[in-house]
């Protein structure tokens, strides 16, 4: 599988990255010699076995349901780019 | 450059106690050479301040006869992806330039908490991604090593934790934390003539690191020997309720625990790290090792994982895919720079935002891991990498069944010069051949500086231990340390 320049602006776009058509260009064989690459996978037979997603085996744990945080609404605001009025402040986002 | 810079943690913290000298005294020490070694890029920020009250309180304690903590009077360089409260965080990024954690990471808090102060923040590949160092926003950490050739090349120290490697190659700190995701302790600490220890996987609580790829990413220390790293892991290591994959284990006593004494072991090497073009001397380096082992009293035979060749495109697929995730939530919201173009609505404010504050390798691994898990490619990619990860753990698992561990060189070659290989991704990426498949089999792993190349530079070897085996893992690098006598430095230059 390849990809092109207009899948390239997808994915960035589901990324949220902006990228310049000159950008886009250059990323298309970047990535490409990438998946190119990592597309060696394919030869590994993989049938019946189970994806791993934890390699050291643990138990997740359970805790009290009891509030063990809170009150630190300045910590959390302390380095927010734009604070107004104790919340996180965006830009106009209803009309 | 005053005898206390050559000291071992160990060694600091021993004569310390014994009264050879003030703590406050090795906290100049460090920080006037952090003050003079700008020139190696390995400080994001320089807290003297912090080194001098950790210093203080040590030499009250002593003067006072209180009991001592286990690193009193050690001072120690953090690495800039560990949240440290009041000083700046970046992951040597621009998106988190002017970040100021409110909060300390688990394993900061245990070493300071254990006495050990901050001689500052130290650059690393942008949120460690990068084997090179040469990803930072703020500029490359120069090694303190040249090649013996008078050519004088600026060299790269490895990465991600490059800013760690140079500054303990240079005497700037005794010992430093690092972060290892596919190699990002162990391959700097061989290219600069250091040892490095990435614990298993759970061992290092993550929170307060500012996260990469989650399932991969494990803390571990930095240091000149062996016994150093082993004091450092003893306190960086321990549960961590906040953290859901750390380990509710009892931390051993790894220093207390250390014995070269090899005998009744059995090392295996693992014929597929025997890679085309090899070079003759990282080949001469593995035989070297395999010999210290057997004089150490090891049972040395070869072993097959077959499914190593298959480890780096598995890392490539799955570090990526994390990454894209956990990097989400740099939005310029909550923190961090934001970029608002005039007239910009908020998904224009997200995407300005993240094109600006991300360098090109964070980007390509982010598009890399949207692409692998997006509609329609998830299970062609990161379920076939899953699997293949499943595949590459078991391998390991019936190899552990015949061997206690594994040797194998770190590298597949020393230091290279710094833009020698950042034009090819991939190139970039074949350096952490070693190192990625006991990540991702979540091992403990570390090297040790096993002798140097024709060029004068270090090169290391690498143990890969059963899980939960550090004491195994540090025990035999300590046999090869011991046997490979590497007393080599760098000259000063910087």
């Amino acid at each position: 599988m390849s990809v092109d320049a207009q899948t390239v602006r997808k994915i960035a776009s589901l990324a949220r990255i902006a990228v310049s058509d000159a950008e886009v260009e250059a990323m298309v064989p970047e990535l490409n010699n990438i998946l190119g690459w990592i597309e060696q996978l394919g030869e590994v037979d993989t049938d019946g076995v189970a994806p791993l997603a934890a390699v050291i085996p643990n138990h997740l744990r359970l805790r009290a349901d009891v509030v063990t945080d809170g009150n630190a609404r300045d910590a959390v605001l302390k380095n927010a780019p734009q604070a107004e009025h104790g919340f996180f402040a965006v830009p106009k986002v209803i009309e | 450059m005053s005898a206390v810079a050559d000291l071992t943690i160990a060694g600091i913290r021993d004569g310390f106690r014994a009264g050879d000298f003030t703590a406050r005294e090795v906290a100049e020490t460090f920080n006037a050479n952090v003050a003079g070694a700008r020139g190696l890029n390995a400080f994001l920020v320089e807290t003297p301040e912090h080194a001098l009250a950790a210093a203080d309180l040590a030499d009250k304690a002593r003067a006072g006869g209180e009991e001592l903590k286990p690193l009193s009077g050690v001072p120690l360089g953090i690495k800039d992806l560990f949240c440290t409260a009041g000083y700046q965080t970046t992951a040597a990024s621009h998106i988190l330039e002017g970040f100021v954690p409110t909060y300390e990471s688990f394993v900061t808090a245990k070493l300071f908490g254990a006495g050990a102060g901050m001689v500052g923040k130290l650059n690393l590949d942008q949120f460690a991604m990068g084997s090179s160092n040469e990803t930072s926003f703020f500029g490359n950490v120069i090694s303190p090593w040249r090649r013996n050739d008078g050519g004088n090349a600026a060299l790269a120290p490895g990465g991600s934790s490059g800013g760690s490697s140079a500054a303990i190659a240079a005497r700037l700190v005794p010992g430093a934390t690092g972060t290892d995701t596919g190699g990002s302790i162990r391959q700097p600490a061989a290219f600069t003539g250091i040892s490095g220890i990435k614990p298993t996987y759970g061992r290092c609580s993550r929170w307060g690191i500012v996260a990469f790829a989650s399932s991969l990413d494990q803390a571990g220390p930095m240091a000149r020997d062996v016994r150093d790293c082993a004091i450092l892991l003893e306190t960086m290591a321990g549960f961590d309720a906040k953290d859901a994959t750390s380990l509710d284990l009892p931390v051993p006593a790894w220093e207390a625990g250390l014995s070269a004494d090899l005998r009744g072991k059995t090392i295996g090497i693992p014929k597929e790290y025997r890679v085309d073009g090899m070079p003759a001397e990282i080949e001469a380096l593995w035989d070297k090792g395999i010999a210290f082992a057997k004089d150490a009293g090891a049972e040395v035979i070869e072993v097959s994982l077959p499914h190593t060749k298959y480890a780096l495109p598995t890392y490539y697929i799955i570090a990526p895919a994390e990454a894209s995730s956990n990097l989400a939530r740099y939005d310029g919201v909550r923190y961090g720079q934001r970029e608002l173009p005039d007239g910009a609505n908020l998904q224009e404010m997200y995407a300005a935002t993240r094109a600006a504050g991300f360098g090109p390798e964070v980007k390509r691994r982010i598009l890399i891991g949207t692409y692998v898990l997006s509609a329609g490619f998830y299970d062609a990619y990161y379920t076939k990498a899953q699997k293949v990860r499943a595949l590459i753990a078991r391998d390991f698992e019936q190899v552990f069944s015949k061997v206690d561990l594994l040797l194998t060189p770190t590298a597949p070659s020393a230091a290279f010069a710094l833009g020698e290989k950042s034009d090819d991704p991939v190139a970039m990426y074949l350096n952490d051949v070693f190192t990625v498949p006991a990540s991702l089999a979540g091992l403990p792993a570390m090297s040790v500086p096993g002798g140097l190349d024709s060029h004068g530079l270090p090169l290391g070897l690498q143990l890969i231990g059963r899980p939960l085996d550090e004491q195994g893992v540090l025990n035999a690098g300590l046999a090869i340390e011991q046997r490979a006598g590497f007393t080599a430095r760098p000259d000063r230059w910087w």
